[in-house]
């Protein structure tokens, strides 16, 4: 037998490792339009012990080591690049603390976002965390890694900004933990120790994550979507900041499509709301919908089309059926405001061209700081022609943002490549420095930010 | 190629002007606004009439002489350029009637149909034996933009929409070769039976009033029906004020299942729209005058001693029924009550009876 095998085997279990083709298939790739690549070995692991014996394996065996979450990406970026021993940490999945009063969860690195929200429902209804429009099975630890955001990034910033500590194993096998956890304190904050981000936005590069602490935030007894929509797409960074400026929203997005039709041309919002009361809510509606937007119903420029209540995350998922063969991937960015008007026009114009119905969103990040805006498109899984179309589109788009002056938000190997013919060339040797230094023997995840 | 048979003469002669004088919205008599808008309206003329209407469709029924002022206020709005709503909101709407996915299968019926319209997917609201034999139409809710009346775009001053439309709807309902056609909801009734008509738009079937099919079903499973015994309150649509000689099948089939009507202010003639599309209008405070009628016409259930808010338009119930059921009042379909009544368990209902 396969020595590696057996090694893994070992640590974990043989019911956890699996060398079987039609297994390593499976994990040869994600959702979205990235060439597939298998892995060597799959192994599932259950303890931060496990990781590490199998990182300190792999760095014995000089054998590449891919970490896995949800797998939900949809850039590739769990997809093997170099084959290697892929983990999947799905096993791990304990919520290990929610702190009521300090308002902190402290969970594994396979906890998924919708276990977590159904957890909190069940066992602790007032509080909540801000999850991302990702399919429910997509994990917190992976969403914080790659600067995911979610329904409270308006009020609360990126779900990196939101974490408060981390257990991560380091490429050559270490332990550490970061926050003030490192120092044997609760996980409640990840202030004011130095700064060691070295781990967020390096797709998996620099180490694996096993736990870490998030923040969360009072969950309001009532929250509903008010929606808003208007013709003129220039209108929407203004609208943006008067919403934004109220502090009354939760999540405020933009968006625009093709499919359905009635929306086609026109710049929708849906504007979350939460409240204790009926009293707060009216207050809140009042200060949005009347105060911050009247001008513009009055003025016949934009239209109320009413409240909700109850939210349902906006998924771009729902665009995967435009085409036959329900596929689809998006170029994430993150990008100034101010930007939306020409992110619409030329990203319709890309769809237009490529003969894929047009899906833009732009979710706001911070107070107005900034927006995640995606450029969505379908193809068909069966059909290679569709699949070459979207890909080239995904390209094109990943050129478009930089030029707009955003940043690619989870770039797969090609927006890698982009960022790094770009980037500030002290910034890029510092890089490479604390590459080299976690990951001397080049194991983690390779192919991403390669030749950094 | 299609006009609006409207008569100002008779308007000239209305002693009661009931049309603007009954109104709920606009406040005849106050600030100098009098009722003989009409005749103004009808030559051409501006009128306050144009810019104030909420469109509760209310005054096609109030017209004691058989004119059509909705139609007419709804067609000088559109000449005069007077949205009721901001524009993105005509242009979503004018959008949303567009059929998008294929054209839909066809069957010759030959025969009475039950046409769901552009509410595909609300089929779980026909099921069971009143609705056994019914051939229905209009079940993809892909394709029911092919069936969609067309008639809300009276809310958006749009009857030139409805116009160009509507005779294309009505020839793919024709392919099916309905004798009757029974309509899921009144809007298409009132639009088959009154608007059509009333625009010299050919109807080549006869059209049947959802509730006047349901009573007649009830009438011959009527040994099946046990007396339901819940007080219930019944939200008007604004549809239903264009046929408005079939409003009094909501009270027979109340009486033929049992159901009690409480006496409420807010009702028949003078119920309150659902406030669906007074929200989303264009005039200062449409948001808030929407919703102090919503509360007004709740509380008015409630005060009433409603058990239960019967609905007949989808969209009221969208509108109204998450509002109604936080102040204790199940809001119920009138097709699941009939159901219950004859001892159906309707959709998503844990009954013990």
């Amino acid at each position: 037998m396969n020595a590696i095998y057996q090694a893994l085997a070992d640590i974990v279990d043989a019911e956890h490792v699996s060398d079987r083709p039609e297994e390593l298939y499976i994990y040869s790739f994600d959702l979205g339009t990235a060439e597939p690549h298998r892995p060597d070995y799959v192994v599932a692991p259950r303890t931060t012990g496990q990781v590490r014996e199998i990182v300190r394996l792999a760095n014995r065996e000089k054998v590449p080591v891919v970490p896995l979450g949800g797998g939900l990406s949809l850039a590739g970026l769990a997809v093997p690049l170099k084959g290697g021993i892929l983990i999947d940490l799905k096993r791990m999945d304990r919520i290990l603390e929610v702190n009521e009063k300090g308002r902190y969860a402290v969970l594994e690195c396979g906890v998924s976002q919708g276990q977590l929200t159904s957890y909190l429902a069940a066992h602790h209804p007032g509080l909540t965390h801000s999850e991302p429009g990702a399919p429910p099975a997509a994990t917190v630890a992976g969403n914080a890694l790659i600067h995911g955001q979610g329904d409270l990034a308006q009020p609360y910033g990126f779900n990196s900004d939101q974490v408060n500590g981390l257990e991560v194993v380091l490429p050559t096998g270490e332990v550490c933990r970061f926050g003030s956890c490192a120092i044997g304190a609760s996980w409640f904050t990840n202030h004011p120790l130095p700064d060691v981000g070295l781990f967020f936005g390096w797709c998996g590069t620099t180490g694996l994550i096993t736990k870490l602490s998030i923040r969360l935030y009072p969950a309001k007894r009532i929250r509903g979507v008010g929606q808003f929509v208007v013709e003129d797409e220039e209108l929407v960074p203004e609208i943006i900041g008067r919403v934004t400026g109220t502090q009354m929203a939760e999540d405020v997005i933009a968006y625009s499509r093709a499919i359905p039709p009635f929306g086609l041309g026109l710049q929708h919002f849906t504007v979350n709301i939460a409240a204790n009361s009926e009293k707060e809510l009216e207050f809140k509606q009042e200060l949005i919908w009347d105060d911050a937007l009247g001008e513009y119903i009055r003025r016949g420029d934009g239209g109320y089309l009413g409240f909700t209540r109850g939210l349902e995350h906006p998924q771009i998922s729902k665009t995967s059926d435009y085409k036959k063969g329900g596929g689809f991937e998006y170029v994430g960015s993150i990008m100034p405001i101010e930007k939306y008007p020409e992110c619409y026009r030329r990203g319709r114009e890309i769809s237009e061209r490529h003969d894929i119905p047009y899906t833009v969103t732009g979710r706001c990040v911070g107070v107005g700081h900034s927006m995640m805006f995606a450029w969505t498109y379908a193809f068909n899984r069966a059909d290679p022609e569709t699949m070459r179309q979207a890909r080239e589109a995904l390209h094109e788009t990943d050129d478009l943002v930089l030029e707009l002056g955003g940043v690619i938000w989870k770039p797969g190997t090609y927006g890698q490549q982009l960022i790094l013919g770009r980037l500030d060339p002290g910034t890029r040797a510092l890089m490479r420095r604390i590459k080299e230094v976690l990951d001397p023997g080049g194991i983690m995840n390779p192919g991403n930010w390669e030749g950094i | 190629m299609y006009a609006l048979q409207f008569d100002e003469t008779r308007c000239l002669h209305c002693e009661s002007q009931d049309c603007l004088a009954k109104c709920q919205y606009i406040h005849i008599g106050k600030d100098g606004k009098q009722p003989g808008e009409m005749v103004r309206i009808a030559r051409g003329e501006d009128s306050f009439v144009l810019h104030e209407c909420v469109t509760c469709y209310a005054c096609e029924e109030y017209c004691p002489m058989g004119n059509h002022p909705f139609y007419l206020i709804v067609e000088r709005q559109e000449a005069l350029r007077i949205s009721p709503v901001p524009r993105p909101l005509v242009t979503r709407a004018v959008n949303l009637g567009i059929p998008f996915r294929g054209e839909p299968a066809v069957k010759e019926i030959n025969g009475p149909l039950l046409n769901m319209a552009a509410f595909s997917e609300l089929t779980h609201l026909i099921q069971g034996r009143l609705f056994e034999d019914l051939p229905v139409i209009s079940t993809d809710g892909r394709k029911m933009f092919h069936y969609f009346c067309q008639l809300m775009y009276l809310h958006y001053a749009r009857s030139s929409v409805i116009k160009e439309r509507l005779p294309g709807i009505i020839a793919t309902i024709e392919r099916h070769k309905p004798t009757e056609v029974v309509c899921f909801h009144d809007e298409c009734y009132g639009t088959y039976a009154s608007y059509c008509p009333a625009v010299g738009i050919d109807v080549p079937f006869t059209p049947v009033h959802f509730y006047e099919y349901l009573y007649d079903r009830l009438t011959e499973l009527k040994e099946l029906i046990k007396p339901v015994g819940i007080k219930v309150a019944y939200q008007r649509p604004c549809s239903s004020r264009l046929s408005p000689d079939k409003h009094r099948f909501v009270g027979k089939i109340f009486r033929l299942i049992g159901a009690e009507e409480v006496k409420r202010e807010f009702v028949d003639e003078n119920a309150l729209c659902c406030g669906g599309t007074i929200q989303g209008q264009g005039r200062e405070g449409s948001r808030k005058r929407a919703a102090e009628l919503q509360r007004k016409n709740v509380e008015d259930m409630k005060k009433a001693g409603a058990e239960v808010c019967v609905f007949n338009c989808p969209a009221c119930l969208q509108t109204l029924g998450g509002m109604v059921a936080r102040e204790g009042i199940r809001p119920v379909h009138m097709s699941d009550l009939c159901r219950f009544a004859i001892g159906e368990t309707p959709a998503g209902w844990e009954v013990t009876r």
